[in-house]
């Protein structure tokens, strides 16, 4: 065998050991985007009760609560991330890192000093290599969290906002996570989560015009929006975190995919240049033996002579 | 016939029970509190503690719930909790070594975790 088909042969052989591993890859994360999703589906009755009463406190009483009042001027502002513990996602994590420093542009550009809350590897792998600050982190739970993984990352960022700005609480908590639209769309967004805006919360229900029944609260309306809100901030990480953790299956499967269709290309056209190469090696043996065969019955023409 | 009211009992990341009921006992923090069709309409913020509903068809359902909320209008009640667990769903022998554990250690939270869930699966 001819060097260059050797060459060919080899690289054949290594991107076919690559194809197979990035189809097992592929065809995990099929299956744990089908489990994610389902755990978002079954996350879903506690979120939206959860916010129909949240939504009943707010609208039928006239409570002040520090969690649903803005500051007259905000001045810091946290912003939790959430990225994934793994790459191979295409571009799951710069996108959700892009969107945090969108985020975290215009908040300063508005006067407000910015705490980075991070979860997962990416992200903090991302701003430590910048060497920027990072208020607190998280990492390794991303691909499956739990409500208790929820609950970690929330009792820091509670107790932040519920503190004084002065003694270096926030005024302001967003998130930015990826939404799980479809298998194929994953978008990265942010939203604030506190200070609440009700009408917003009604619009996602989509319990907006409908008229709530005036509750009788028990023990009073102060002592449920107290109880409720951290509930409401835990579950809306919680939600978050699911989104996100589908989101990077379903992108990791994409990515996966395009990795083992371009290793199938790379394949059939490394195959072709072997198959061109083998030919070409035939052939210039064959011309060889011709020429040779020829040379050699020439001499033997002029020594008869 | 008994009026009737739809129970749905939510934990965080999934349905427990849902159904009709002709009662539903709960323990909210200023007492004990019963829900029966027609009641007015209550956002209350629930002790942990075993929440007892009496099904329509004449059976008991007994849950264990770690904290959470009730809330009844238009006839329908919901309890969210971040854990619940259903009587049947609790290993006796395991919440009681459990209790131990947590009696050993002093670990109040989970002493009364476990103590609930042992209320809960004697009342069933």
């Amino acid at each position: 065998m001819g060097a260059q088909l050797r060459v060919y042969k080899r690289r054949i052989r290594s991107v076919s050991a690559t194809k197979k591993i990035t189809k097992a890859m592929e065809m995990i994360a099929a299956s744990r985007v089908v489990k994610a999703q389902r755990k978002v589906a079954a996350s879903t009755p506690y979120a939206t009760e959860l916010t129909r009463a949240v939504t009943a406190v707010g609208t039928g009483s006239n409570t002040r609560h520090p969690l649903t009042t803005e500051a007259e001027n905000p001045t810091r502002a946290a912003v939790l991330l959430l990225t994934s513990d793994r790459g191979l996602a295409g571009a799951f994590n710069s996108n959700a890192i892009k969107a945090a420093e969108q985020l975290t542009e215009r908040l300063e550009r508005e006067g407000k000093q910015v705490d980075a809350y991070i979860v997962g590897r990416r992200g903090v792998a991302h701003y430590n290599f910048r060497e920027r600050k990072v208020a607190e982190s998280w990492t390794g739970f991303t691909d499956e969290p739990t409500y208790a993984d929820a609950k970690t990352v929330a009792a820091p960022l509670i107790e932040a906002i519920e503190k004084d700005t002065a003694a270096g609480g926030v005024d302001e908590l967003h998130i930015v996570y990826t939404e799980f639209v479809s298998m194929m769309t994953q978008s990265a967004l942010d939203a604030r989560l506190l200070p609440l805006r009700l009408d917003e919360v009604a619009e996602e229900t989509g319990s907006e015009g409908e008229i709530l029944p005036l509750y009788d609260f028990e023990p009073s309306a102060e002592d449920v929006l107290d109880a409720l809100l951290p509930r409401y901030v835990e579950s809306r990480i919680y939600n978050a975190l699911l989104q996100s953790a589908a989101s990077k299956h379903a992108a990791t499967r994409r990515a996966m995919k395009s990795a083992t269709d371009n290793a199938g290309e790379l394949i059939n056209t490394l195959s072709r240049l072997a198959n061109a190469a083998r030919q070409a090696e035939i052939t210039q043996e064959i011309s060889e033996i011709v020429g040779g065969a020829s040379a050699l019955a020439d001499a033997t023409a002029g020594s008869d002579r | 016939m008994a009026a009737e009211l739809h129970v749905e009992l939510v934990a965080a990341d999934r349905q427990v029970w849902s159904g009709e009921a002709t009662l539903v006992v709960a323990r909210t923090t200023s007492g004990d509190i019963g829900v029966m069709p027609g009641h007015q309409p209550l956002l209350g913020v629930l002790e942990s503690g075993p929440v007892t509903i009496r099904t329509s068809d004449g059976g008991t359902v007994v849950a264990a719930v770690h904290g959470g909320f009730v809330s009844f209008a238009d006839n329908k009640l919901s309890l969210l909790a971040e854990i619940a667990e259903l009587s049947d769903e609790i290993d006796v022998q395991r919440t009681e070594r459990e209790l131990e554990r947590a009696k050993a250690e002093g670990d109040a939270a989970a002493e009364r975790r476990a103590d609930v869930r042992l209320r809960a699966a004697a009342a069933r």
